[in-house]
């Protein structure tokens, strides 16, 4: 008959458990990513025909300009950043068909049927001055007014937030309020 | 009633630390499981701008991060002030945003690559023209999907 072993002490497990577990406190980290997602344009085809461009109408066109100076100019005058989602909102959905704002076309939409869907565009030209901070905060009211005019629509029809909804009704809502930002070539406007 | 009355010279037995071990372990695995390594060291100083649309980032394993920034102190000396660019762990031009885009795509499978997200962490006080130099070497290379890094805006202006 082997002599019983003797039962090892285990108090030194905790210490070492807690070493293990200092290390990893201590080289990760728990902070999950987030920020604005936006695609860009595909490049130009080298050999664009400049001159053959489809022309879109001005009204069509929301321009947004930001200078060196961090300032704003939208639609050809000035403006504060706080006060640029309510006018894009409003570009963007047209309510009352007003001939300034831009023209709609109707579309036949799943679960709306033939719906009029806005042509309206928005352009965002910054300067090579501009500041970051600040051309993020521009994108951020852009955004927020399409994400603003989606959830509105989603709740007028679907009682519903439009995170809540399946993959083809929220399909349909982007098809009515597509998320049309487009960023010009940048070019140097003005001096540094 | 001395029969219920055991033993008075009885002092109270230590508490058994036995279970201490798997409770710790508990926490390291919690601790493992639910966060992710750092990636890089830092060599830019990078102040994140706030916004208030955020999405998150679903797949770390599919993001590929450029850093845009002024460097950090003890590389001010040589390198000057003004916002660099920093790929991995090194200091890098415009130039070479190309290359690392494709050798970040040859460490994955074919059928990720169009999943694919760049993220952009770039200062809040950084000017627009090398951001916007950045972003003419993505669309050249095709990687069209971007995400400008931001913190979520606490209270209102």
């Amino acid at each position: 008959m082997p002599r019983k072993l003797p039962e090892y002490n285990a108090a030194s497990l905790a210490d070492i458990a807690f070493m293990l577990l200092l290390f990893f406190l201590v080289t990760t980290t728990m902070d999950t990513d987030s920020g604005l997602e936006r695609r860009l344009p595909p490049p130009p085809p080298p050999n664009q025909d400049l001159t053959n461009q489809p022309q879109i109408k001005e009204r069509n066109v929301f321009v947004v300009l930001v200078n060196k100076n961090d300032q704003l100019l939208v639609e050809g005058k000035p403006m504060r950043i706080r006060d640029l989602r309510q006018k894009a909102e409003e570009f963007m959905a047209n309510p009352n068909n007003d001939p300034k704002l831009p023209e709609k076309e109707v579309k036949d939409v799943p679960f709306f049927g033939p719906t009029e869907v806005t042509k309206g565009v928005i352009s965002l030209q910054n300067d090579v001055g501009t500041t970051y901070g600040t051309y993020i905060a521009v994108q951020n009211e852009l955004v927020g007014a399409i994400n603003d005019l989606r959830e509105q629509l989603a709740q007028q029809k679907w009682n519903k937030s439009y995170k809540d909804l399946n993959e083809d009704q929220q399909k349909a809502i982007r098809e009515i309020y597509p998320s049309k930002i487009s960023e010009a070539e940048p070019k140097k406007v003005g001096k540094k | 009633m001395s029969k219920f009355r055991k033993d008075d010279k009885k002092e109270t037995p230590p508490i058994s630390t036995a279970a201490l071990p798997d409770i710790v372990f508990m926490l390291l695995f919690f601790i493992m499981v639910s966060t992710t390594m750092r990636e890089v060291t830092l060599k830019v100083q990078v102040k994140l701008p706030q916004a208030t649309e955020l999405s998150k980032l679903e797949r770390k394993s599919l993001v590929s991060y450029i850093y845009i920034g002024p460097p950090q102190q003890q590389y001010q000396a040589s390198l000057g002030s003004e916002p660099r660019i920093q790929l991995n762990d090194s200091f890098s031009n415009v130039g070479d945003i190309q290359d690392f885009i494709i050798s970040e795509r040859e460490a994955h499978d074919e059928a990720e690559v169009p999943l694919m997200i760049t993220s952009l962490k770039v200062d809040q006080y950084t000017k627009m023209g090398i951001v916007s130099d950045v972003k003419q070497e993505l669309r050249r290379v095709q990687a069209l999907h971007i995400n400008y890094s931001a913190r979520k805006r606490t209270e209102k202006d």
